[in-house]
């Protein structure tokens, strides 16, 4: 049996950035990927898709963007390509097509069953991601038979779809970005919009995302988050990396024809229903979004650089139908397709280690699996930080995360002599 | 913080409910019970006490009772408000109460709160004129009118908030399955 102080599952850019981190700390270890390198961005993802981040935050320990559009969005073989060229670089100890069947706890460590063979490490640090497959909510069983149900796993671009109506389900970044571009293929699209977060593309002249990190708003910690498993379930937000750099919000989506209703609430004797609550939802993202830019501004004023971006600017509130559909028969022949743009969830059912909530979601105190020593996650949701889920979020993270792995396996390491 | 913000609203008791219940969920399944006795015409009385949940049954300090009727315009006798206007009252209340505990929560001292509320409906649909205009409300307007320590901003954040954490705005903006039997 092979044995490594540490086993890191996961070749996406938060396992390899860990990778790099245990390299430096002379750490033993392999990285287990039941793909390719980047193998989540190889399969499962629409055609057209961008990163939400510009190129100059595509950054990894010791490695960053170097082509010549640092304002520009990857797409899918660009991410691809920046991530295998990642590994390459750091010359990862990558096992590819490696698929993980079982993880164990053994007493000084834990035993994994892979489907070429098993190993045992002290320390297992989980960069499994956290969209391994589709969060549908359990009303997608009533839709009758005609509507054809797909799920962002499926969807590929829109010449997929049958012709006609197309209802999106959920209008966090994908959901919004899958309206439009459908929408412009010339399907009539509705989007149902549940809790959502509102974000311009660019504020005062800067990306949006640029106030995100230079503001120091994306670097809070967990545990200075006041209600952090809130914090854990936000949406992702309404934005689109094109090389135009444009808003995709609410207001841009009607605009363009999409009809905006309520979340679906129910699917009833053959009927969509859509809550009444769409006034509120929209309410409280452009309060939220207000609140943001107003902590731009701030951080702005005190650090002086006033000058250097552009002056402040407020966006129109989000324009509330006035009387938004509440309910849509789905017989009618007017919706084709249901696209449920309704989020992601992890996939655990290989951890026999009993640290998952009734939910099947890690108990974790930012990434340290307190009640199973030596195990740890990285590139889950506000994991240390407001950015841990994004590629530049990643270093921090796993520096952080490799100091407490040192300290652990130096410790045990120390009992186990003590033992002798 | 110079003033302790007061709304009479316990707060902690709420947090420490909402963290009890992360750990025994089942505590969390309440259920609600109303009931009612014709009296006359469009004129009955309902009443709650007794409600279950934390695991056992519980019980209001009194027995509350609410006397319905439909107006003179109805041709009824006008002893109580009508179903409608309850349900309006249900919501304006539920809301105030979430402004009240939001507000303690995060700090807001509260001098006055007042809500109006304005249901439309059209009795063509309660009448069985016309197969295509509801029975019910086709919209609710709240009008709140707040006077707290905090900005124009803030309150609407309070109101929005409250509004979120609804139960009776869940009730009333998404639909319930609801089974009516004869016993």
């Amino acid at each position: 049996m092979q044995r490594f102080t540490t086993v890191v599952i996961g070749a996406g850019h938060a396992g390899l950035a860990m990778s790099r981190v245990l390299t430096e700390y002379s750490i033993d270890h392999i990285v287990l990927e039941r793909g390719e390198v980047a193998n989540a961005w190889r399969h499962g993802r629409w055609d057209s898709l961008r990163l939400l981040t510009p190129n100059w935050l595509s950054r990894l320990p010791g490695y960053g963007y170097r082509g010549s559009d640092p304002d520009g969005f990857m797409d899918l073989p660009g991410i691809v390509d920046f991530i295998a060229g990642y590994a390459a670089h750091t010359d990862a100890p990558v096992l590819t097509h490696t698929t993980v069947n079982r993880v164990r706890r053994i007493d000084d460590g834990y035993r994994i069953t892979t489907d070429r063979g098993g190993m045992e490490c002290r320390t297992l640090v989980l960069a499994t991601g956290v969209a391994n497959r589709a969060q549908l909510p359990e009303l997608h069983r009533a839709v009758p038979e005609p509507v054809a149900s797909l799920t962002t796993f499926d969807y590929r671009n829109p010449d997929q779809l049958t012709p006609g109506g197309v209802l999106v389900v959920g209008a966090a970044a994908t959901g919004v970005q899958l309206a439009d571009e459908i929408h412009r293929s010339g399907r009539p699209v509705t989007l149902c919009v549940g809790e959502h977060v509102r974000l311009p593309r660019t504020y005062r002249g800067r990306d949006v995302l640029w106030w995100m990190e230079h503001s120091g708003v994306w670097n809070q910690r967990f545990d200075e988050i006041p209600d952090l498993e809130r914090a854990r379930r936000l949406p992702s937000p309404q934005l689109v990396g094109t090389p135009g750099h444009v808003t995709l919000d609410l207001n841009t989506l009607s605009d363009a024809g999409i009809e905006i209703v309520g979340r679906l609430a129910a699917v009833r004797d053959g009927r969509a229903l859509f809550s009444g609550g769409l006034a509120n939802q929209i309410a409280l993202a452009d309060l939220k979004m207000e609140r943001l830019l107003d902590t731009f501004d701030a951080w702005a004023r005190v650090s002086g650089i006033d000058a250097e971006v552009g002056p402040v600017e407020r966006f129109a509130p989000t324009r509330v139908p006035t009387a938004p559909r509440l309910s849509m028969d789905l017989r009618s022949g007017q919706i084709r397709t249901i696209l449920w743009a309704t989020g992601y969830r992890p996939d655990y059912r290989w951890l026999e280690v009993p640290v998952l909530t009734r939910k099947g979601e890690l108990r974790h105190e930012g990434g340290i699996v307190t009640e199973s020593p030596g195990l740890y996650a990285l590139g889950l949701p506000v994991l240390r930080r407001r950015k841990s889920t994004f590629i530049n979020g990643a270093e921090a993270d796993a520096r952080e995360l490799a100091q407490h792995l040192c300290g652990h396996v130096a410790s045990s390491l120390r009992s186990a002599h003590a033992e002798h | 913080m110079a003033q302790v913000v007061n709304n009479g609203v316990n707060v902690d008791a709420l947090l420490a409910a909402r963290e009890a219940l992360k750990d025994a969920p089942a505590a969390g399944e309440f259920t609600w019970r109303a009931s009612c006795k014709w009296l006359n015409g469009t004129h009955a009385r309902s009443w709650v006490q007794g409600f279950r949940g934390l695991g056992a049954e519980q019980s209001h300090k009194s027995e509350f009772a609410f006397e319905t009727d439909h107006p003179e315009v109805f041709a009824a006798q006008d002893n109580g408000a009508t179903p409608v206007e309850l349900v309006l009252v249900g919501l304006a209340s539920c809301l105030t109460a979430g402004v009240a505990a939001v507000a303690q929560n995060r700090g807001i001292q509260l001098r006055s709160v007042e809500a109006r509320l304005e249901g439309n409906m059209n009795i063509a649909g309660i009448l069985g004129v016309d197969e295509d205009i509801r029975n019910g409300y086709d919209n609710i307007k709240v009008s709140f009118q707040i006077d707290a320590d905090a900005s124009k901003e803030d309150i609407e954040a309070l109101v929005a908030q409250s509004q979120k954490r609804s139960a009776v705005f869940d009730i009333i903006t998404n639909p319930t399955n609801v089974t009516v039997e004869v016993v």
